[in-house]
């Protein structure tokens, strides 16, 4: 086995290295596995970090939990295990004129995963965050009860498993009111910006006229081209025509060597974005405007060995961002994809849902030892003196601290933690370990 | 094209799942057969969702041998005819209780080769009559070569392998093609946390759309993925004082 590689599954970051035992959960009817230890649902491990590890346990995998319950193509209600992903339910709801009513980054999460961590996309400023549209789910508790909660069932429970990160039980099922799109194409555009006052701009108007916003901000400049970057937005388009079933243009079968990180992986991750067409408006496969990414598998891989981290928080505004920006910048360790969208005061539905009005930057680091850690320390000053916080998906070892005062709600959601579920995440920032 | 008429025997293994998934994007009929009707009736609502024109169940134990040709009557009848038949039941006992405990065995070889074998015969008879119609067995590449890690489960793939072997050879002379499938280890509930590598589990997705297009081409063999075909043929080859020397 490869240095860094574990037996078991691992988080999309690859860091912490954990050998991760695994259990499954073929049936949503089947009861939790016997025994006492803490357990974690585990779907496609695309969170960074450890909220889906459990170092000193088992995670339970549920990605066989992966069917279709109930279609209502009328009212755009789907109800499917929490182990089917974002692509699948978009593909079966696309045909129909329904669409997922917010993905993130990737399709290849499962919807478990998108309630468990209430995932945002770049339609926040309208749809708010996935949590919101779930209409009810099933919870499986450690005691072997089955508890259906919702937004007018069992709502503390609820509030507490929408972002709860899988420590409130195993959900079994969800059921999810859709988002009704003209059709399976996009209209997007690209637009060039010189600095954070220009992006300010065209946020507050584009906000008004896109669904789906956000900018790749350029995370090598310095000095006076601090800030710049392309503003992405886009529209659901009207007109048929069936969908290009989404394509992997190519994959990573192995790590990157550390001597090849940085200037090859730059360039792959900037060619995305450098592709992208300018200048107008174009006509885009929906895959290819939300996700990216997903043409490119395995692309973790190309950080090497030691991981990557990513710092993704959310602060008041601009000035936050320019000095987060700036810290990344003075520390010499570019980061080599940043992302940067606005979050709308759509209120979260969960204790410990992430998105609150404000401006979310993600910044992306090659894991390289203390200098790493140290510059994410710093970061989560800025964040924390700013009254911000960082989003657990995406994080590996925020203090508990730090956790503590961006979720002041934790108290409240840690009595709705049920004794058999656990993570890695879960006992560091409650400062067990 | 009319619908495909797809019998699936053993319908709640994860693989033979990934297959119906396949043809019911298709739109195909679909018949399936399963030992818990609790699950059964799961699969079958994803199936009609994901667009199954229409669907047939019933449960049965396999082990009950005299039923298999009753059953399949019924299940071509449902279907007005049968274009693809997929035994795919079986099970992975634990080697080491498998060998402290010679019923454990036992029912293994019973399951995944007896009642299999009875089934095909069942199906490739009827087929044989129609003239026609693809017939699909789920076998492992742990048939291949019996290892130290896995013969016992190992044997009763092999045995299906020259079974399914010798019924294709039969039936080729009347329009039936016998499939016989070879998956090396799938990321499947049956194999979780069990391998000693899980990193080399492969996809189920994966799996299921080759099986589909081997099935649908009528081919002999069908390694999922392909690239266990040279695995395997390299492990047959090799000597067996090497062979020893391997690892499990």
């Amino acid at each position: 086995m490869a240095p860094g590689e574990t037996a078991g599954p691992s988080s999309w970051g690859r860091y912490p290295h954990v050998d991760q035992r695994a259990l499954a959960l073929a049936w949503a009817s089947d009861p939790l596995p016997e025994g006492t230890e803490p357990l974690l649902p585990y779907g496609l491990g695309r969170s960074y970090g450890d909220v889906c590890l459990n170092p000193d346990g088992p995670v339970l995998l549920t990605r066989e939990l992966r069917r279709f319950l109930a279609f209502d193509t009328q009212a755009g209600v789907l109800r499917c295990e929490a182990g089917c992903t974002l692509g699948e339910v978009a593909e079966l709801t696309l045909p129909h004129r329904w669409f997922p009513p917010v993905v993130p980054g990737t399709r290849f999460v499962t919807v478990g995963g998108a309630v468990a961590n209430d995932v945002h996309g770049k339609n926040h400023h309208r749809a708010g965050t996935f949590g919101r549209h779930v209409r009810a789910l099933e919870l499986l508790r450690g005691d072997g009860t089955r508890v259906v909660c919702g937004p007018s069932a069992n709502t503390d429970l609820f509030r507490a498993t929408v972002g709860g990160l899988g420590l409130t039980g195993l959900i079994t099922w969800v059921e999810l009111q859709l988002a009704s799109v003209m059709g399976p194409w996009m209209e997007v555009e690209a637009v060039p910006f010189s600095g954070l006052d220009r992006f300010a701009e065209l946020t507050a108007t584009s906000d008004q006229t896109h669904a789906y916003t956000v900018a790749w901000v350029d995370g090598l400049a310095r000095g006076t081209a601090l800030g710049r970057g392309i503003f992405f937005r886009g529209n659901h388009a009207e007109g048929g025509g069936d969908l290009p079933a989404p394509r992997l243009r190519l994959s990573v079968p192995f790590d990157a060597p550390d001597a090849l990180l940085s200037a090859p992986l730059i360039r792959a991750f900037n060619a995305v974005y450098r592709h992208w067409p300018r200048g107008g408006t174009k006509r885009l496969s929906t895959w290819k405007f939300l996700h990216p990414l997903d043409a490119v598998g395995n692309w973790n891989r190309l950080y090497g060995s030691r991981g990557l981290l990513q710092h993704q928080s959310v602060v008041p505004g601009p000035e936050a961002v320019q000095e987060l920006l700036a810290t990344a910048a003075d520390s010499g360790q570019g980061s080599f994809l940043t992302v940067l969208k606005t979050f709308s005061d759509v209120p979260s539905p969960g204790l410990l849902s992430f998105p609150r009005p404000g401006w979310t930057l993600a910044l992306d680091f090659p894991g390289r030892g203390a200098p790493t850690f140290a510059l994410l320390e710093k970061l989560d000053g800025v964040v924390r003196a700013h009254g911000g916080r960082v989003y657990p998906a995406k994080d590996a070892r925020m203090s508990v601290d730090t956790f503590r005062a961006g979720y002041p709600e934790w108290r409240a959601f840690a009595a709705h933690v049920d004794a058999r579920f656990s993570s890695g995440f879960w006992r560091r920032v409650r400062g067990e370990l | 094209m009319p619908p495909r008429r797809v019998l699936i025997l053993g319908a709640t293994s994860a693989i033979a799942q990934a297959v119906a998934r396949r043809y019911a994007q298709g739109g195909a009929r679909l018949a399936l057969v399963a030992r818990n009707r609790q699950y059964l009736d799961v699969v079958a609502a994803d199936l009609r969702i994901r667009g199954a024109s229409a669907l047939w169940t019933e449960v049965a134990d396999f082990l009950e041998l005299e039923r298999h040709a009753a059953l399949v009557d019924r299940a071509q009848q449902a279907l007005g005819g049968l274009d693809i038949a997929l035994v795919a039941h079986g099970v992975l006992p634990l080697q080491a209780e498998a060998l402290a405990d010679s019923r454990i065995a036992g029912l293994c070889w019973q399951t995944n080769f007896v009642s299999a074998a009875s089934l095909l015969e069942a199906v490739g008879q009827r087929m044989e009559e129609a003239g026609r119609g693809t017939l699909g067995v789920l076998s492992s590449v742990a048939g291949d070569r019996g290892r130290a890690e896995n013969y016992v489960y190992g044997a009763s793939k092999a045995a299906l392998n020259a079974y399914a072997g010798g019924l294709g050879q039969r039936l080729a002379k009347k329009g039936v093609r016998v499939v016989t499938v070879k998956p090396g280890p799938v990321a499947t509930p049956m194999t979780a946390g069990r391998m000693r590598r899980p990193g080399l589990l492969s996809d189920v997705d994966e799996v299921a759309r080759r099986i589909h297009r081997g099935l649908e081409a009528g081919w002999p063999v069908v390694y999922a993925p392909a690239y266990w075909r040279l695995v395997m043929t390299i492990l047959k080859l090799l000597p067996t004082r090497i062979f020893e020397r391997l690892r499990g």
